[in-house]
């Protein structure tokens, strides 16, 4: 009787956070499918007169669209740069003890605790020089500070969960280091690959500091197109929201394919 | 898992000290350049010594804030940490309805930071939002966040609130699905209370995962850039100006390399010794707690 009771509030409790999780995201829905009008006249739950044209502006117009490809391509490239590299590191730290191998790892998190406001201009002046500016892999590069920390973490608490009896069965029965490792050992931790490449994507399509910093023309990310909707006559409000609903909608996709492994993934890590 | 000692392992690891190195060691190096000199122009600069860092340490209002950016990372991590724990141990375990909310709660974390910023914009105004309609019009308190000093602070907060919770939710989340079945199984021989499951088993099982939720948070709200920019733009006055909307107000809008250069390596360093000490000290609670 006594836990009946305490499971129904628990439930109200949950249903009202994911209420007030979904409200400002549904508010900024709604308010890409109104006219300018409706928006600065009048508050109203639902668009009186739907209309699809903010979307129209986005997906016709160049400078709009190639903002979202810029952005899909870096963090593309950056995701498939991270998980390539992790892979042998993090499979050298569940194997190996070598020198200095925590030190190394605790280097490689401080990374991520670089505050980026100032090292703004410093990433600049280096990506300049080398000759990478405005192009995705000035961007997907400078993601790779934040994000190989993180690959290396998670696939190594994925591959300290196989036997190392796997590896030496291996070796007996005459498989190459190579061989060994893309036949056997890669599809055993499939999952995790999986889920590395979710978190990668996740924090490179979420940064934009470096993004806008390192990009000017070529590579523009959609973060800095969507200061367009401001103009002389103010801004553009339906035009920002439907920009921003289209922001979300990549990350919405990957997150339903990987949603079993998420729990999995933090669960496994390091720590 | 017994480990050989082998140090060719470094060779596996070579790629990603590279790489890592690349965009960090040399931008590092080009930070320390700068605090030490007087930059005047492409080919001028003359050396300073430490007089960027003694001016640093007297500016008030850099002391603010910081004073500002820690107090608003301690509120953070007391509203966040206890919140995440308690809708993890709310949400359903099994079934449609746990990928659902999982996907759910995930939400936010994959809305790119400026949008997070433009959301919250449009949601607290009072005359287009619903959220700053609601407060004003229906709990009818003045709240106006882009002039009252404390509305900017809340909404900020509020604003970080909804975005990392989850973060905290799904890692806590995690953590609980590990715990094997045995462990409840001997609680309900021992006919324990919910709260006594909760401190002696599940609490101690989270440690991992929650230092990971608490160190990450922490460097994040301690660095938290882009959604106040958006936002409040550091205002009304400087209510809201955290540290790195300062440090490149002073590097970018003034140009005053050599102090911004100077603050940021304090403000690096002294992130990372409260990692390393926060780090330490857990580590060494939950060896403790082992043996």
């Amino acid at each position: 009787m006594k836990s009946q009771r305490r499971f129904s509030l628990g439930s109200i409790g949950i249903v009202l956070y994911f209420i007030l999780l979904l409200l400002p995201i549904y508010w900024m829905f709604t308010m890409s499918l109104k006219t300018n009008e409706e928006i600065l006249g009048s508050l109203t739950f639902w668009p009186q007169n739907p209309t699809w044209a903010n979307y129209r502006t986005i997906f016709t117009e160049e400078a709009w669209y190639s903002g979202y490809i810029n952005s899909i391509s870096y963090t593309l490239l950056n995701t498939v740069l991270s998980v390539s590299i992790a892979l042998p590191a993090a499979y050298a730290f569940s194997r190996y003890r070598f020198l200095g191998d925590n030190h190394l790892f605790f280097w490689l998190l401080t990374n991520r605790m670089a505050p980026p406001a100032v090292f703004l201009l410093p990433f600049f002046q280096l990506y300049q020089n080398v000759g990478l500016y405005d192009t995705y892999w000035a961007v997907a590069l400078a993601h790779l500070l934040f994000n190989v920390p993180l690959a290396v973490w998670i696939l190594e608490g994925f591959m300290s969960g196989v036997p190392k009896e796997i590896d030496e069965t291996a070796a007996i029965d005459g498989y190459s280091f190579a061989r060994f490792f893309f036949r056997i050992f890669l599809p055993l931790i499939r999952s995790g690959v999986g889920v590395t490449a979710f978190f990668c994507f996740m924090f490179s399509w979420v940064e934009l500091l470096l993004a806008r910093t390192l990009t000017s023309v070529a590579a523009k990310p959609i973060a800095a197109t969507m200061t367009r909707t401001v103009s002389a006559s103010g801004i553009d409000w339906g035009l920002l929201a439907a920009a921003g609903v289209l922001t979300i909608v990549p990350g919405a996709l990957v997150i339903w394919f990987v949603r079993d492994y998420i729990a999995k993934g933090f669960a496994l890590g390091r720590v | 898992m017994q480990k050989t000692f082998n140090n060719r392992a470094w060779l596996l690891v070579l790629p990603v000290v590279l790489s890592v190195a690349f965009s960090a060691i040399i931008p590092l190096m080009t930070v320390v350049n700068y605090s030490v000199q007087d930059i005047l122009g492409p080919q001028q600069r003359v050396w300073v010594g430490n007089e960027w860092f003694v001016d640093t340490i007297r500016d008030a209002e850099l002391r603010a804030a910081f004073g500002r950016n820690l107090l608003f990372s301690l509120e953070v991590l007391l509203l966040e940490i206890p919140l995440g724990i308690l809708i993890a141990l709310g949400l359903p375990a099994t079934g449609w309805r746990a990928s659902l909310a999982l996907v759910l709660i995930a939400l936010p974390l994959l809305i790119p930071w400026n949008v997070v910023g433009t959301i919250w914009q449009i949601f607290g105004r009072a005359d287009i939002g619903l959220g700053g309609y609601f407060v004003n019009n229906v709990l009818s308190i003045d709240y106006n966040y882009t002039l009252e000093a404390n509305d900017a602070w809340y909404t900020i907060l509020l604003m970080d609130v909804w975005h990392w919770t989850p973060l905290v939710a799904l890692l806590a989340y995690a953590g609980l699905r590990a715990i094997p079945d045995a462990y409840y199984q001997a609680a309900r021989i021992d006919a324990a209370r919910p709260w006594s499951i909760f401190w002696y088993i599940q609490l101690p099982k989270l440690r991992g995962v929650l230092l990971i939720a608490l160190l990450l948070r922490f460097m994040d709200s301690f660095m938290i850039y882009t959604e106040p920019f958006v936002i409040t733009g550091g205002g009304p006055g400087t209510a809201t100006t955290f540290l790195s909307i300062y440090l490149s107000n002073i590097a970018v809008g003034q140009f005053d390399l050599g102090n911004a250069a100077a603050f940021s390596l304090i403000y690096f360093l002294f992130i990372q010794v409260f990692c390393y000490i926060f780090y330490t000290i857990i580590e060494r609670v939950g060896q403790g707690s082992k043996g």
